[in-house]
């Protein structure tokens, strides 16, 4: 089975979820017409990312009601959706959330559960840290969402590996630093080194949209990716340009690539559980 | 261990987004600076005729009757080679009446108010041209507090200040500035034969490598005189970035209600755009 992925990296309005909202309307518009059949969106792509007090003001409740997200599961009636959002939850905790639609329908919300909050990043002072990592089925299989921080935690792509996920869906608004004499920033090879192990250490596609533009001082890196079961890069938007980019991967690479390379067959989950009790203290 | 050597390519990419996005996303244009005839300006002025386009950037001289000829010309050369926008106002009689009404004016004085002159022209052309005032601080100067509060640290962007002088030189050099000014001692020229490197009394290339452990590298100040540092250069630019602090930041408002600004009041400053 052939799945044509669409990346998008464009420039958001901040705290302004209806402009946003357009603008995911243009890039859907844009990808049907291309055939995709997956769009992923960067993190926060709804209200961008440096909210502070914005946070709450821009918050959704994901259902059917809600005049945004009836537009995008309207939208997603052609073509697969992960949209990045700020997620008020009964309770009224604020949450940096992706959610996956599809056939009109939310398959699956992912809260980020990495929230960083160091060095220029304070999120756990706006946000609740999500407390699951699902898998989940779509019509491509078994997939699995982290946002950002979430992958920098090699605990957390590992667990949805072992919950079936075949396909890591990476969302980010990753701020470009660390300026050298290489042509990339660190910030955004390394980041592109993270994607590119954890799809050979897997033997998983990993497809990673992260977003472009400026907000106050910081950057945004954009060079949205997806690399193969064999660790190889299917595509690569350009670096800081607003960009809609697809790649048809080909989900037949998962059964030729765990034929030669049975990583997953032989990953020894019973013995990682017994050491992480010995490790955590427990009998 | 202090390798400040940048990719100017990805600088200039960089920076000339961040200067066409910050400035058109509030509804301007344009933009202007003071253009000195010195490399951080220069810098700051290649990067937004780059980023804007020549004609929406508006280069001011603002000379003082003591300010160097020379540099004058060399700004005019860089007006002239880029085909920006130029006006030249001389902040002669705007500040000797105040400097000459102080019996007791001192050198710092008389340069501060100077400084705090230019703002005063370049704000006054901000709203006359329709323009953002862009910042030249660099990051050597900022975290030094080598400036005058008010003065020239007064800007809605700071395009340079997160690259050291020594970086400036090489973004300043792939941009084509010219190389003269690239060369010359840096000075603020508030006083005839002034310069930066006399006064504080240590190059730009010494210090940049000590605040880079320092800063970029979170090296412990006795680290750094491990690392063969001298303890008394150590501890003097440790003590500089320490008591100009108040610089850098908003003046604190005194918190009495459940809500305040800057505490609990938090909003970027790209709100809304």
């Amino acid at each position: 089975m052939k799945i044509k992925i669409a990346l998008a990296q464009f420039h958001t309005k901040l705290g302004d979820v209806n402009v946003n909202l357009e603008k995911h309307m243009e890039q859907i518009q844009a990808a049907k017409k291309e055939g995709a059949d997956l769009l992923i969106f960067p993190e926060l792509s709804l209200t961008g990312y440096a909210l502070q007090d914005l946070a709450v003001a821009s918050a959704l409740r994901p259902h059917q009601e809600d005049p945004v997200f009836n537009d995008l599961l309207h939208a997603s009636e052609d073509i697969d959706l992960m949209v990045g959002f700020v997620h008020e939850d009964r309770r009224h905790r604020f949450y940096i959330a992706s959610a996956y639609l599809s056939k009109g329908d939310i398959l699956h919300i992912h809260n980020k559960v990495c929230l960083p909050t160091y060095g220029m990043f304070d999120e756990g002072r706006f946000f609740a840290p999500g407390d699951s990592v699902h898998a989940f089925n779509t019509r491509f299989g078994r997939v699995g969402m982290l946002i950002c921080e979430d992958f920098w935690h090699a605990s957390l792509p590992y667990l949805l590996w072992l919950d079936g996920a075949d396909i890591l869906l990476f969302a980010s608004a990753s701020p470009g630093r660390g300026l050298y004499e290489d042509p990339r920033l660190s910030s955004s090879t390394w980041v592109e080194h993270t994607n590119r192990a954890y799809a050979g250490l897997f033997t998983n596609f990993v497809a990673h949209a992260n977003k472009v533009g400026y907000e106050d001082g910081l950057n945004f890196w954009g060079g949205s990716t997806i690399f193969d079961p064999n660790g190889d890069l299917v595509m690569r938007a350009p670096d800081f340009e607003e960009a809609l980019t697809l790649a048809e991967i080909d989900l037949n690479q998962l059964h030729r690539t765990r034929a030669r390379l049975p990583l997953l067959r032989d990953e020894r989950t019973d013995l990682v559980i017994g050491e992480l009790k010995r490790i955590l203290g427990e009998k | 261990m202090s390798d400040l050597t940048i990719n100017t390519e990805l600088a200039e990419k960089i920076l000339t987004g961040f200067i066409r996005t910050e400035v058109t996303r509030v509804g301007f244009k344009k933009a202007l600076l003071g253009v000195s005839g010195g490399i951080d300006s220069a810098l700051s002025l290649y990067l937004s005729a780059k980023a804007l386009g020549p004609k929406n950037v508006l280069a001011l001289r603002m000379p003082y009757k003591t300010s160097s000829p020379d540099t004058l010309e060399d700004a005019q050369t860089m007006i002239d080679d880029l085909g920006v926008q130029s006006m030249t106002m001389e902040i002669t009689d705007m500040v000797d009446p105040l400097i000459k009404y102080y019996k007791d004016m001192t050198k710092l004085r008389a340069g501060n108010i100077m400084a705090r002159m230019r703002m005063i022209v370049l704000y006054d052309q901000s709203a006359a041209f329709n323009g953002l005032v862009m910042g030249t601080s660099n990051k050597t100067e900022l975290l030094l507090g080598y400036s005058t509060i008010y003065g020239d640290s007064a800007a809605a962007l700071q395009p340079i200040g997160d690259l050291y002088k020594t970086q400036v030189r090489q973004l300043a050099e792939a941009l084509g500035v010219p190389e003269k000014v690239i060369q010359k001692a840096p000075s603020a020229d508030l006083w005839q034969g002034q310069t930066d490197e006399g006064e504080l009394g240590f190059t730009y290339e010494e210090v940049d490598k000590l605040l880079y452990l320092l800063v970029d590298q979170r090296y412990r100040p006795e680290a750094c005189i491990e690392e063969g540092f001298d303890r008394q250069f150590v501890e003097r630019v440790v003590q500089m970035m320490r008591r100009n602090h108040f610089k850098r930041v908003m003046p604190p408002i005194a918190k009495l209600s459940q809500r305040t600004i800057g505490y609990d009041f938090l909003y970027p400053r790209d709100w809304g755009t």
